[in-house]
């Protein structure tokens, strides 16, 4: 694997430099009782590229994803997060780790404000104690302001500033899931997970999703791994991709290799059995 | 026209975070303080006091209380009666034991005392939600009860079983006691209120509120945003014990005086919070002093009604008066299941329009 490409990054066709490696998912299998998610899977994901995994329905892309991001642990293999064995943690310790993400079917706090639902992808920087904040004194308050300005530039990057203050449960779709994008990115994560940012979305929609997408790696060199049906759009954004397909992995490499694979395209199409 | 936000603007983050962000809720604001800190204590009288005032603060500390855990972290409680009768006992015993101490450390200390047993017993919440952990916290409710009525050391070994304050000052003014006068305690009250609303206001607007929130709205996705569920519980159990303790102090000490622990404080006294938050508005400071003025206003208003104006007998009112209120209750959660909060919006938005319609 490690001599397909150099240990310490590559640079991309459109001259965006990819780093080393980040995280490496390492033999990783994934068991429900009977039934097995992922089977002796390993891939790479490198700092500032973004990568995606794609593969039809059942194939294993979110269970993966929940991997990474601490839901699951699996029954074998290892990640190797910075360098280091990650031994099994909580999703929050994971988190705390500086890896967010979105989900499939939005998971936003609906009975709060953009504003504050953007202001809790900042909790893991806020760590002044019950009673500082219940006085709201100095050091509570210079930290409430310090973040606020981090969150309000994330809300301006994502477009957002004039619903600020309204309750997240009144806005229309494409807009929480761009909502949700800004409080992902408000952690500032070194892996961003996305779930199907598209999912769900008219053209024009997806195409504004896509610059976003774009406009954070590029602005903020946020390495960044998704899963996204629409190939359109997987083929354009993403420098590397992982095939799955009934929990194997099935290709891996950059959208053209990956597009010429003839395992992919017979999982995708599927194939005569005669 | 009358309710204007127009025309105020915010140039700073710290600005625009402040309790009271439009000038004229401010003035309000400050306008009540002064109405009920100087005017009120100039002319209350006992009736205005032991009917109306003093149990409308106490019952607005506890509705705080229970709205912190079940409005803003989403946690259901039924053992708020329970940690009512944890704060008095903590007071009594205080003030029984350290007399020269002042009350209202004593008071303080036994909301202390009930933020350690609301984090006992809120630990099963870790494991069960919903209807599941109401049930579990009615057990702290039944457990407690029982505990003060069985154990005598709780109420030294009194041969009624009951515990009462003794008369105890602030700068040299009684507040509790016998011959406490009416304005005393309901200014100890009211400084009470004030602060514990200041605080509540302070926690749910900073990062711990927006944990709490977060875990109450979608806990999957605060433990993905890096919230530790243990922690952002336990502490609402903490913070709502401190203010529903500090509100059973007081309703023992200064209220009522004397307490026998299952006729006060018991599985009613649970509900009739729950009902205020509810009425109120879960998850949001107003709507605890809305649901506590209303529940406690309301009996008060039928039966100077019904028996001062109508001239019916004493025991038919008290009777209609339940099944009033009964009604009522049914009628907010149909009509407004945002509660009386959710009136107060609609009222300043059409403030803000009148006198045109749209």
């Amino acid at each position: 694997m490690m001599d397909a490409q150099p240990a310490e990054g590559f640079v991309t066709a459109d001259g965006r430099k990819i780093g080393g490696v980040v995280m490496e998912m390492k033999n990783i299998t994934l068991r429900f009782g009977g039934v097995v998610a992922i089977k002796d899977i390993s891939f790479d994901i490198r700092e500032g590229e973004i990568r995606a995994i794609i593969g039809p329905n059942g194939a294993g892309k979110s269970s993966m994803l929940n991997v990474i991001s601490g839901f699951y642990v699996p029954q074998e293999g290892e990640v190797i997060y910075k360098g280091q064995k990650r031994p099994p943690m909580k999703p929050y310790e994971v988190a705390r780790q500086g890896i967010a993400r979105t989900f499939q079917n939005i998971a936003l706090f609906e009975g709060m404000t953009v504003l504050d639902n953007v202001m809790t992808g900042r909790l893991n920087y806020m760590n002044t104690g019950l009673l500082s904040q219940a006085m709201w004194w100095g050091k509570s308050q210079r930290e409430e302001i310090e973040n606020r300005e981090v969150a309000e530039k994330i809300i301006d990057f994502l477009e957002i500033q004039n619903i600020r203050k309204t309750p997240v449960a009144r806005l229309p779709y494409g807009l929480k899931k761009r909502v949700e994008l800004a409080r992902a990115l408000a952690a500032q994560p070194s892996i961003l997970l996305l779930d199907e940012p598209m999912a769900g979305m008219n053209v024009e929609e997806k195409e504004d999703m896509s610059r976003f997408i774009l406009d954070v790696n590029d602005e903020f060199g946020t390495t960044i791994a998704l899963i996204e049906h629409d190939m359109g759009v997987v083929m354009d954004l993403s420098d590397r991709v992982v095939v799955m397909d009934y929990g194997r992995k099935i290709g891996d490499g950059t959208p053209d290799e990956v597009r010429n694979n003839q395992e992919v395209i017979d999982a995708y199409l599927g194939v005569a059995h005669d | 026209m009358l309710y204007r936000e127009a025309g105020d603007f915010k140039t700073s983050y710290k600005d625009d975070s402040q309790t009271f962000p439009i000038r004229i809720d401010r003035w309000g604001y400050y306008a009540i303080l002064a109405i009920a800190f100087i005017a009120v204590p100039l002319v209350i009288n006992d009736y205005w006091a032991s009917a109306v005032l003093l149990p409308f603060l106490i019952y607005a500390i506890a509705a705080l209380g229970l709205n912190i855990l079940t409005g803003f972290c989403g946690q259901v409680s039924l053992g708020t009666g329970g940690f009512m009768a944890v704060g008095a006992y903590a007071c009594y015993k205080l003030m029984t034991a350290f007399p020269e101490v002042n009350i209202v450390i004593h008071v303080i200390l036994a909301g202390g005392v009930t933020a350690c047993v609301g984090v006992l017993f809120g630990l099963p919440s870790l494991r069960i939600k919903g209807f599941y952990l109401a049930v579990a916290t009615l057990a702290a409710q039944f457990f407690l009860v029982w505990l003060f009525n069985k154990v005598g050391w709780f109420y030294n070994y009194s041969a009624s079983g009951q515990i009462s304050a003794p008369t105890r000052t602030v700068l040299s003014i009684e507040v509790t006691g016998p011959t406490a006068s009416p304005w005393a305690k309901y200014l100890i009250c009211l400084t009470f209120v004030t602060v514990m609303a200041w605080l509540a206001r302070n926690l749910t607007r900073g990062s711990v509120g927006r944990k709490w929130m977060a875990i109450r709205d979608m806990d999957i996705a605060a433990e993905i945003i890096g919230v530790n569920p243990l922690a952002a519980k336990l502490s609402a159990f903490a913070v709502s014990s401190f203010f529903v303790g500090i509100s059973g102090a007081l309703f023992f000490s200064v209220y009522l005086g004397a307490v026998e622990v299952g006729e006060v404080f018991g599985i009613q006294k649970s509900f009739l919070v729950l009902f205020m938050i509810i009425i109120g508005g879960l998850g949001s400071i107003f709507g605890s002093f809305a649901g506590a003025a209303f529940i406690v206003l309301l009996p008060v208003f039928l039966k100077n009604v019904l028996v001062g104006g109508m001239g019916w007998a004493t025991d038919l009112a008290a009777h209609l008066e339940l099944l009033i209120l009964g009604g009522l209750i049914m009628m907010f959660l149909i009509l407004e299941p945002h509660g009386l909060t959710a009136y107060w919006r609609t009222l300043k938005e059409k403030m803000r329009l009148w006198p045109f319609p749209h």
